[in-house]
């Protein structure tokens, strides 16, 4: 019985611990603060433990969905819910990394009742997103988590917070909306609005003219186009990014973690949800686009990111570069690239959640990101100096460690595709090493010779304890990935097979009416 | 005329029968001591109407020869003008009382023009159609006027009434048109007419009788006179001019069209979607620049109606579904959130200034609570109810093959959010601390947190209006 609603008690936690927040708890003294922040702890937990119960008793080697929820909804809609492979561990990412995020902004003093329902929100919205088999209820959750998110960057970030807010939220709402019209024409279309039917649909593929232009791939093309202009502006891809780095210097601590470890990967779920197997013959037309797209970014934002004075902003365009790699990956469309590419999401998740968190442990000392502020914090800090060189290493995807198994998998599934992008992809890697390394040497290497970091402490045991999961997780997946991709693997194995067949069906359909026409 | 028919028209007989008894008692009793009362008496008729006809059978009747008809459509759109206005003239007692603007002929004009409303939406002929929105309409304007020592409110008044005066003439002009070439005023006789073929003399009819209605529902470029009225007038008839007449609007809109010109959808489905698209982008783009709350709502509803519009354009029984729906969350947001800016007071008057709401949540959390989700329910971003009237007028309009104006309508509405989440921003991310009172009527506190609720919790299953407007929609559309 609980385990039938499994998902609905994963994704609904978090939002009965907000609604407690919100309707019981009052005053704005220590003790109340202090309450907010553990019942946001407890909510976290409880949503963690449920979801290591669906690990549990999830079945990898079944492809299709496990765990359905379905009840009617309104507007003909149906409140639908269910994981496969695909979407599982981006559920445990998010239950894993909500707790240590509650736990980052332990210190925050500034409405903490209020900080911590948004938290709670966003948690249950984004775990909607990723359980979602219902386009409009995906809708609903994709986009509602740029409520919580908006005030999170507006009411807690820093300087310039008003415009990354108004920028964040306009950026991604622009991107969205269109993918809301294509979702429509998907339900006019199909007449179903139930993501499992729309699987099994084919969306038309013939050539249309549209204002004297041929569109290859006609109503696939469309729709693909419409999908894309939203899951690239979440990713973010390169030129459609620029909304990260203001989002990312502005908002607190807490808020980067999450928009870096989990919104981001939202588009790259929904690449792999919605466009790979919907829009199998968009999806291959495009894919060149997408990968030189994928290896320009790669180059790019980490070419930038060499130049940043900032450290929330050099790590922000180092999220770029590697999400640079895994938009890469899928659409290699192969096993490889595409176990590689969700790797390479979840090892993000990890590495750069602990990033942002070690800016964060100085930020909370020195209350500036800058690079040149900081300088020998080694000889003060030795466990942040160690922590912080781990995850710098794994960004560069340092082997043993989690970065560089999604790195090469992606690397591998772009080769087979594609080997010139492959080649400029892989000087990004070097380029990763070089930004990457440098940032270290200069906040953390050297003597110790500004007069204001005399006095810094090392971190305390909360930060410790913060930090080790994501070491272990960093390390564990670095030695031993097939505890992701047996998991994933006969999921991708199963949606690159349909992939296939569409292509072919498509490639002779198309040769057929070339014949035919001579 | 017999018994019959004044069965079916018994709530509009009622509801003018009190308007003047109370008129007489007003003027005989004790004028203007009367007033709360009188506001209140009001407010509870309209609900127990809007009970009565609510829960009256399934069936359709006409009467008066089918100058008026009594059928699924009509009780929708009748319900849900009966409780906007109810709970908009509940809303406004503490604002006039405490601005000596109690009058006791505000609630019997505004029971007046809900009779003419009542009419309007249940007109099967022009004639009809016009008595019922003159009766509205002159109605209103008094009300616009009705702080008598303001020159802005009686210039609101005026302007009403010029504009007011100038699409009725438009309206009528139609009319004769229609009637010269169709022979009857009959929806019926009308629908018959022009099955097949439309003479360009009709067409022209037709043309000038939706231009006077879009007057009514302020769609673009029909749109001039309502930010200076929504300015103008005291807040209270403000808020009421955003919702109940909106609906009225919009419902004998969708009745002409379906009714009397359904055999011709590809005629008029051209000049809604000029309206509906002039509407969403004049609402979103003029409101951005504006600092007055009131005019800002002014801006706002003119985008709304695009949207309703939208749904209207479709030209199916989906369409129509649509835009009912519509309207009633549009209602519901617009009376949470003028119940909100009722409340907007420093030291006991009026503010309008949207300045002045800075950093609002400090001193009111729940109150800003309130207001945030309906701000980003009427920006039509999920998960929030707002969301679903969009989310259903796109639906209607891609199902009927105007994919181009769903696209239009979804960059409009992010131009849209940006000046509803612009408040958002005042009122959470300010400098200073709001001067506003925060204190305040718990009747206005009442309505925004039970409108703001609706928004969450209508989530579950749209608060059942799904199946009366679906059965509503069927009834009109052939």
């Amino acid at each position: 019985m609980l385990l039938d609603s499994l998902l609905s008690i994963i994704t609904f936690v978090p939002l009965i611990g907000a609604a407690i927040l919100a309707l019981f708890l009052r005053g704005d003294d220590a003790p109340a603060r202090r309450n907010a922040k553990c019942v946001a702890l407890a909510a976290t937990s409880t949503s963690l433990l449920a979801s290591l119960i669906l690990l549990a008793t999830f079945d990898p080697e079944e492809t299709g969905f496990q765990f359905v929820e379905e009840g009617e909804w309104i507007l003909g809609l149906t409140y639908k819910m269910g994981v496969d492979g695909l979407s599982v561990l981006f559920v445990m990412l998010t239950t894993f990394l909500m707790p240590i995020t509650i736990l980052a902004c332990w210190d925050v003093t500034h409405r903490v009742k209020e900080y911590m329902i948004s938290f709670l929100v966003l948690e249950t919205l984004m775990l909607g997103v990723f359980c979602a088999l219902d386009l409009v209820l995906f809708y609903l959750f994709f986009e509602g988590g740029l409520i919580p998110m908006f005030l999170i960057i507006g009411i807690w970030g820093g300087k310039d917070r008003i415009y990354a807010a108004f920028k964040f939220f306009l950026y991604t709402f622009l991107g969205s909306v269109l993918m809301l019209v294509a979702m429509i024409a998907m339900y006019v279309d199909a007449g179903t609005a139930d993501i499992v039917a729309l699987l099994g649909h084919n969306f038309g593929s013939e050539t249309m003219e549209i204002l004297g232009f041929q569109v290859l791939g006609g109503f696939q093309t469309l729709l693909w186009l419409a999908f894309f202009a939203s899951f690239a502006v979440k990713m973010p891809m390169w030129p459609v990014h620029t909304w990260l780095p203001d989002a990312h210097v502005q908002a607190p601590t807490a808020g980067s973690v999450i928009l870096a470890a989990i919104l981001l990967k939202m588009g790259g779920y929904g690449f792999l949800r919605f466009s790979i197997p919907m829009f199998p013959v968009a999806s291959s037309l495009l894919a060149d686009f997408v990968l030189w797209l994928s290896a320009v970014a790669i180059v790019y934002t980490s070419l930038v990111a060499l130049m940043q004075e900032d450290v929330k902003k050099l790590i922000a365009y180092s999220s770029v570069a590697h999400m640079g790699f895994v938009t890469a990956g899928i659409f290699s469309a192969n096993q490889q690239g595409v176990d590689g590419a969700i790797f390479q999401m979840l090892s993000h998740g990890f590495i750069s959640g602990a990033l942002f968190l070690c800016v964060g442990v100085v930020y909370d000392r020195m209350h500036t990101r800058e690079i040149a502020a900081y300088g020998g914090l080694v000889n003060r800090m030795p466990i942040y100096a160690a922590v912080f060189m781990l995850f710098t290493m794994a960004n560069v995807g340092l082997p043993g460690t989690s970065g560089f198994v999604g790195e090469f998998l992606t690397l591998v599934g772009m080769f087979q595709a594609n080997t010139w992008v492959c080649a400029v992809a892989a000087t990004g890697v070097i380029l990763s090493a070089a930004y990457a390394l440098w940032l270290y040497r200069r906040v953390v290497m050297g003597e110790l010779v500004k007069e204001s970091l005399r006095s810094i402490t090392d971190m305390n045991r909360r930060e410790q304890a913060i930090f080790a999961p994501l070491v272990v997780m960093t390390i564990l997946l670095g030695v031993y990935p097939s505890l992701v991709t047996d998991i994933v693997g006969p999921s991708v194995g199963a949606l690159l097979e349909g992939y296939g067949e569409a292509v072919a069906q498509y490639g002779g359909s198309t040769r057929l009416a070339l014949h035919g026409g001579h | 005329m017999q018994a019959g028919d004044l069965a079916i028209i018994l709530p509009e007989i009622v509801l003018s029968i009190f308007a003047m008894a109370g008129l007489l008692a007003g003027a005989y009793g004790g004028r203007d001591r009367l007033g709360p009362a009188m506001i209140w008496t009001t407010s509870a008729l309209f609900a127990v109407l809007a009970a009565w006809i609510g829960l009256q059978g399934t069936g359709a009747a006409t009467a008066f020869g089918g100058m008026f008809t009594d059928d699924a459509f009509a009780r929708f759109a009748k319900v849900t003008i009966l409780l906007s206005a109810a709970a908009v003239l509940l809303m406004g007692e503490g604002y006039m009382a405490r601005s000596d603007l109690i009058r006791f002929e505000y609630p019997l004009l505004i029971a007046l023009a809900a009779v003419g409303m009542m009419v309007m939406v249940s007109a099967s002929d022009l004639m009809a159609l016009y008595m019922g929105l003159e009766l509205q309409s002159l109605s209103l304007y008094v009300v616009a006027a009705l702080r008598r020592d303001s020159v802005r409110s009686t210039e609101a008044g005026l302007k009403y009434f010029v504009l007011g005066a100038l699409s009725s003439g438009l309206l009528l002009f139609g009319a004769s048109l229609v009637y010269g070439f169709a022979g009857t005023t009959g929806f019926a006789g009308i629908f018959e007419a022009v099955q097949g073929r439309t003479p360009v003399g009709l067409l022209i009819g037709l043309s000038l009788v939706i231009a006077g209605l879009a007057f009514k529902v302020s769609a673009a470029p029909f749109h001039m006179w309502t930010p200076d009225v929504y300015e103008g007038a005291p807040t209270p008839v403000t808020a009421f001019f955003a919702t109940a007449p909106k609906i009225a609007a919009m419902a004998l809109l969708a009745r002409v069209v379906h009714d009397a010109f359904g055999g011709v959808v590809g005629d008029w489905q051209q000049i809604l979607a000029a309206l509906s698209v002039a509407s969403m982008f004049l609402g979103a783009v003029a409101a951005i620049g504006q600092r007055n709350i009131k005019r800002l709502m002014a801006y706002s509803s003119i985008a709304h109606m695009g949207f309703a519009l939208m749904g209207l354009t479709a030209g199916t029984v989906a369409g129509v579904e649509a835009m009912l729906i519509y309207l009633v969350i549009y209602v519901t947001m617009n009376v949470g959130t003028f119940a909100f800016i009722l409340s907007m007071e420093r030291d006991g008057s009026p503010v309008v200034e949207i300045s002045a709401l800075s950093l609002y949540s400090r001193r009111s959390p729940t109150r800003a609570l309130a207001m945030l989700v309906l701000l980003f329910s009427l920006a039509g971003v999920p998960p929030l109810v707002g969301f679903f009237a969009k989310y259903s007028v796109l639906l209607a309009a891609v199902d009927a093959g105007l994919a181009w104006l769903a696209v239009l309508g979804v960059i409009a509405s992010v131009i849209g959010a940006f000046y509803y989440i612009r408040i958002v921003y005042i009122m959470y991310f300010g400098d200073e601390e709001s001067e506003l009172d925060a204190g305040g009527s718990t009747v206005l506190a009442g309505f925004l947190v039970v409108s703001a609720a609706m928004m969450l919790f209508g989530l579950w299953n749209l608060a059942g209006i799904e199946g009366p407007a679906a059965a509503a929609a069927a009834t009109l559309v052939r």
